[in-house]
């Protein structure tokens, strides 16, 4: 059991990191971005746009604190 | 040699350098305390255990369709390499400690010979993990940037050699330097790898998510244009509020 949760906790911190909001932002980016493209949107500017954004709001919330 | 396949081969080996540079620090600085041979072997086994993970892992995610495998790729590509820019831009505007190789030499080698002795199959076993360790966990994020590069865009060789050029080229200066290696722009090599990262991450997932870039793979250097111009303004909003911070080993 302490082996299966020290390989989850691996693989938390190698994806997640210290910033979950980040992980979830992206979720959900590309679940929208998926979802424009099958009603015939083809937004390749989602994505980009999206990790603009993440970036700065990652960025800020360490400033702030 | 496509854009992206020399893109591909480019962020293999900065992001191996990074790393391998990291290592190099741990086996040096635990070898000039306790002897070579012990941490020569757990580095070496460390290596061998992670070119077996390329080989076996490699031609085995080729059998996953291509949009499935570039959407799941992507999007761990997008979260791993979000986190490196996020703290490479932190690091430029001052805002987090540089990694100083200095620093984490002298701590290794501290900690090295603090440690008791205890010797196990003919090896001292605290050199021993410390350098097997340190190789496996700082050689596990070049084997995910290797193989997903290589399974997203069906690159695993060129993407693997230039993981393993880089390999010998920091092990080989390690060798002569027998120190830190702090003369490599390690912060700098950082922020691009996170840019690399990031920009293929984004790449791969919309595409897996049904995306047509315009362009197609000459919208890449674009996409690595437009990120680096967006961190690069967060840098300066970041540098005008500078917060002095002292240089240390941060990760």
């Amino acid at each position: 059991m302490r082996y299966v949760r020290a390989f989850g906790r691996f693989w938390w911190d190698f994806v997640v990191g210290d910033d979950w909001r980040v992980a979830v932002g992206i979720a959900l980016a590309i679940g929208l971005t998926s979802l424009l493209t099958h009603k015939g949107v083809n937004a390749w500017w989602m994505l980009p746009v999206a990790v603009a954004l993440l970036l700065a709001g990652a960025v800020w919330r360490p400033r702030k604190a | 040699m496509s854009t992206s396949t020399a893109l591909i081969v480019a962020g293999a080996f900065l992001a191996s350098a990074v790393e391998m540079v990291e290592a190099v620090t741990i086996v040096i600085g635990v070898g000039v305390v306790r002897g070579w041979r012990s941490p020569l072997i757990g580095a070496g086994a460390a290596t061998l255990a992670l070119a077996v993970l390329v080989a076996a892992l490699g031609p085995a995610l080729t059998v996953i369709p291509i949009h499935v495998l570039r959407l799941v790729v992507g999007a761990l590509l997008l979260a791993f390499g979000l986190q490196w820019l996020r703290k490479a831009v932190l690091r430029a505007g001052g805002w987090m400690a540089q990694r100083d190789e200095g620093v984490a030499f002298l701590r290794e080698q501290e900690q090295a010979a603090a440690a008791g002795t205890e010797e196990r199959a003919g090896l001292d076993w605290y050199a021993f993990t410390v350098a097997f360790k340190g190789v496996l966990l700082e050689g596990l994020e070049v084997v995910f940037i290797v193989i997903s590069f290589g399974s997203a865009q069906g690159e695993l060789g060129p993407a693997a050699a230039g993981a393993a050029v880089a390999v010998v080229l920091v092990g080989l200066a390690g060798v002569l330097v027998r120190g830190p290696l702090e003369r490599v722009p390690e912060n700098t090599l950082k922020y691009a790898v996170g840019l690399l990262l990031t920009s293929f991450g984004c790449f791969w997932a919309a595409e897996g998510a049904g995306v047509d870039w315009p362009g197609d793979e000459l919208s890449l250097p674009v996409l690595i244009a437009f990120l680096a111009l967006v961190s690069f303004l967060i840098v300066q909003a970041l540098r005008r509020r500078p917060v002095p911070l002292p240089s240390g080993a941060g990760a």
